[in-house]
């Protein structure tokens, strides 16, 4: 492998960081975005090649993909352990380096309309190349540490995007919602990682990882309250991993999110940041698939059906679109970590990482389209809210069109690429655990239902009467449109169990026809639902509210999450534990040094006086001094 | 003879030296210096260093009194009375001043001084000799150091004194 | 020496005389009245020199040589003090050490 190339993939976005924010006033905007656009393509430019490189030239020996790690040691702790920095190749940082660099690039064109006339241009594009670089950085880790640096550094450049708009309190307060919360979430995470060195002497995943490797072998049996210690390192991890992919009950902060400018909902919070949690768990995955036999691999798959089916629950009900958009990308990430816990490791039996991995590379195509999409219908109409929306598809067919793919391709509908990606999922739910199959294929329903409801909602319904008449977004907004139109149109053909696989050894995968006959149905059936409500102005969905009235204003709610974290943060945590004990600080701990601090002013004050710059005084004080040392010395000392 | 005329002589310095520090007019104040230094000069003369007794009384009391009687003069109305310190000051320093000449009287008294029986004069040409020679024990480089800052001391109160007048015509070039 | 008078006698009065002019130094308010105690001082001095050097070393002149640099030391300075003291009343019309206090800031 060539590795310079490698390194430069994030090294080049970072470039563009120094570049546009040191130089921010001094660079005229319309540079700036081609400043931006041109580092991302040559950061994308070599992930492609370095997919193509890996994948069909040199990644392969004895059918079997190896892993490739370029490190070199950067603190030494003690003689054994210590942290590196590097880069590793294998399937999945290949396949992710593709993700972020094709849906990053294509919100980098993106912005550049969407964006256009904004005070903070260059401030903006010096923020997604921030982003872009951390992300890689996350990808290409090679060892828990490395991951964690990246880690924080991709949630501060989403709190930097959220609070993008800083003069909106709102926009502040979700930065601010995001930030607090995915740090809460990293908590477990170092915690994980610190036992993880502890026990196992060693943060690389190539070590950690081996399924035959001391760390699985050795360590898996030191217990600890009932369970391994490595279950407990895993849970925790896996706590980072659920903060940041927004599984429940950290999922708070994600709808919030969604008060940073469009694009950045569709690189961030739909396709690549959220999804680290989920890669995470994959990049780890032989050992939360062998410690213990899966203990913790069954917390993720349950924790992952859950969110899946809580959020496409509320997406149901929400009017803001971007928020529809933000819950249903919940509920997919809920989906690809519970395609995650039950899958198997070797061979076939991998079928559910492998569906995960697919999952995420064609949800993160159709998902940044569809919030690109909402982008451009929120450019057009200047609202989030359904209520002003209606009737659009004559003013913007291509984001019409596009729209509606995205949708297809959400809803699992064949050929588009989220059936293949879903379908995968299905049957290796099917195949292991029948509780939560049914889980994923309710949902899947709703999924459908949720998403042609705001389809409908934007492009038919109501015919409103706009203020200015919208019009279709210029074409640097509708080019990514296409691009990831025809992305998500072609991207379930890939063969993707021959790439990323559990094992990397690959394998073929079959469409199990019943099953898909099943998901298909049940999606049609959504779309089918939602065409009913929506496609025409009609009484029926007021009626379906009133008809549910107070489930429906709970949903509506958010199932009071909010307000839950905010009792407990506010009216517990604040009133009953930190009120006293900053009072106690205050009074006491502070007291006494206010208190000491006071009565050296008071005291300097009395004292000053005899600082008074007078000559005289000082020899006055002088003499006196002398005299007083040499009655001392003369009576005290020579006796 | 010589004890009784040494007793008036510290009588007449302490006397005068207490009433030039605590008198609340300037000029005589100074006046009252003038008598301590002709009292010290009284002491060179009796023991025996009249060169220096003489340089006492030209020096001290002919130019430095003179000088500062001068600038007394310009800067004062005769009858202007001075202000005094405050009590608790006066007090305190008395009494430190009182403490401080307590340890030196007792350590003075408490050495025992090799005291040498004479009556050797000296001369004016000795100390001439002395001041000028630059062999071992000559004192040529100080005297010519001392010169040059008299002369300095001299060039530089004659600028201070002289001061504005330079810079006000480039001040004022009307 | 002096045969009648002890060397204790004189050191005496010299140190009256210093601690005099220390008072003086101290409490006087007035420049010029401070230049008067810092004479004293000097004086008080300048005798010890020539004492012990007549009454411990009479075969010596050091003591002789050093009163006369002091005394020439001490024209100078009050040469230069009474300019000073010329100049500030030029300034500030006043040679009161509560006046001149201003020019530490």
């Amino acid at each position: 492998m060539n590795f310079v190339n490698i390194i430069l993939i994030p090294l080049v976005p970072l470039a563009v960081f120094l570049l546009l924010g040191i130089f921010n006033q001094k660079i005229k905007p319309s540079v700036s975005g081609y400043i931006g656009v041109a580092g991302l393509l040559v950061s994308t430019l070599l992930s492609l090649n370095t997919a193509y490189q890996y994948f069909f030239v040199n990644g392969k020996a004895d059918g079997v993909y190896q892993t490739f790690v370029e490190k070199t040691v950067w603190m030494n702790f003690t003689d054994t352990l210590a942290i590196d920095m590097g880069v590793q190749i294998d399937p999945i940082s290949v396949m992710m380096l593709l993700v972020v660099s094709i849906v990053s690039l294509m919100v980098h064109i993106y912005s550049r309309g969407y964006m256009k006339g904004d005070d903070g241009y260059t401030k903006f594009f010096a923020f997604l190349s921030l982003f872009s670089f951390s992300m890689y950085g996350l990808v290409l880790a090679t060892n828990l540490f490395q991951i964690y640096i990246f880690w924080e550094l991709v949630g501060v450049s989403s709190y930097l995007l959220i609070g993008y708009y800083y003069t909106k309190p709102s926009a502040v307060s979700a930065a601010k919602k995001a930030f607090i919360v995915t740090r809460f979430a990293d908590l477990g995470f170092l915690i994980g990682i610190l036992i993880m060195g502890f026990y196992t002497g060693t943060y690389d995943f190539e070590t950690l990882n081996n399924p035959e490797g001391s760390a699985i072998l050795n360590w898996a049996s030191t217990s600890f309250m009932g369970l391994s210690v490595l279950t407990w390192a895993l849970i925790l991890i896996f706590i980072g991993g659920a903060g940041k992919s927004a599984m429940f009950p950290l999922h708070i902060w994600l709808p919030d999110a969604m008060e940073g400018p469009t694009p950045v909902s569709a690189l961030i919070h739909a396709a690549t940041m959220v999804v680290a949690g989920v890669f995470l768990v994959a990049r780890l995955f032989p050992m939360f698939y062998f410690v213990e036999e899966g203990f913790a691999l069954n917390i993720v798959a349950y924790v992952g059906a859950f969110s899946s089916l809580f959020a496409a629950i509320i997406a149901i009900t929400q009017t803001d679109i971007k928020r529809v958009l933000a819950f249903s990308t919940m509920s997919q990430l809920g989906y690809m970590m519970l395609a995650l816990g039950v899958s198997g490791y070797e061979g076939h039996e991998g079928l559910g990482y492998m569906a995960s991995m697919f999952h995420l590379f064609t949800h993160a195509m159709f998902k940044a389209l569809l919030f690109l999409c909402a982008g451009s219908v929120i450019h057009a109409v200047h609202s989030n809210y359904l209520k002003d929306m209606g009737g659009l598809r004559k003013y913007m067919p291509i984001t019409n069109i596009t729209f509606l793919i995205a949708a297809l391709a959400i809803a699992g509908v064949p050929p588009f690429a989220g059936f293949f990606s879903k379908d995968e999922i299905l049957v290796a739910a099917f195949e292991h655990n029948k509780l939560i199959y049914f889980v994923g294929v309710f949902v899947a329903g709703l999924t459908a239902f949720y998403m042609f409801r705001i389809y409908f909602g934007i492009f038919w319904g109501k015919d409103t009467k706009y203020e200015h008449k919208p019009h279709e977004s210029p074409i640097s907004m509708t080019f990514p449109l296409l691009f990831l139109a025809l992305l998500s149109i072609i991207g379930g053909f890939i063969p993707f169990s021959e790439f990323v696989t559990a094992d990397k050894a690959g394998f073929e995968a079959h469409l199990n026809y019943p099953l898909a006959a099943i998901a298909v149905g049940v999606g049609l059936i959504g779309i089918a639902l939602a065409w009913i409500f929506y496609k025409k102005e009609n009484d029926l969905a007021n009626k379906m509210v009133n008809f549910f009235g107070p489930v429906y204003q709970w949903t509506s709610d958010k199932f009071y999450f909010d307000e839950i974290y905010l009792f407990i943060t506010k009216k517990i945590l604040f009133d009953r534990v930190s009120a006293p004990i900053a009072k106690f600080d205050k009074k006491y701990v502070d007291g006494t040094m206010v208190g000491i601090g006071n009565k050296t002013v008071l005291t300097s004050e009395k004292i000053k006086g005899m600082q008074s710059g007078k000559v005289q005084d000082y020899a006055f004080a002088f003499i006196a001094g002398v005299v007083i040392i040499a009655l001392v010395f003369i009576y005290l000392w020579t006796d | 003879m010589e004890r009784i005329v040494f007793y008036i002589l510290a009588l007449i310095m302490i006397v005068f030296a207490v009433a030039s520090v605590t008198s609340r007019k300037m000029l005589r104040s100074v006046i009252y210096l003038l008598f301590v230094l002709c009292g010290i000069a009284g002491i060179y003369f009796l023991i025996d260093y009249n060169f220096l007794a003489a340089i006492q009384l030209t020096v001290y009391a002919g130019g430095i009194i003179v000088l500062i009687i001068f600038s007394v003069l310009l800067v004062h109305h005769i009858e202007m009375e001075l202000e005094i310190a405050k009590t608790s000051k006066q007090i305190l320093t008395t009494v430190s001043c009182l403490l401080g000449l307590g340890i030196f009287l007792i350590t003075i008294y408490s050495h025992e001084f090799n005291v040498i029986e004479n009556s050797l004069t000296t001369t004016t040409s000795e100390v001439g000799t002395k001041l000028l020679s630059y062999s071992d024990g000559g004192f040529i480089l100080p005297f010519e150091v001392i010169s040059v800052l008299l002369l300095a001391a001299m060039v530089g109160a004659i600028i201070i004194a002289k001061g504005n007048k330079l810079t006000d015509k480039k001040d004022n070039p009307a | 020496m002096i045969p009648e008078i002890s060397i204790y006698e004189i050191l005496t009065v010299t140190s009256i005389l210093f601690f005099i002019g220390v008072y003086g130094f101290i409490t006087r308010k007035n420049l010029i009245s401070i230049l008067i105690s810092v004479e004293l001082i000097l004086n008080a001095s300048v005798i010890n020199f020539v004492v012990i050097n007549k009454y411990l070393y009479p075969d010596m002149l050091q003591g002789v040589v050093f009163s006369l640099f002091i005394i020439a030391v001490a024209a100078a300075e009050t040469a230069l003090a009474v300019s000073i003291i010329i100049g500030l009343y030029r300034q500030i019309s006043s040679v009161e050490v509560k006046d001149v206090e201003t020019m530490k800031h």
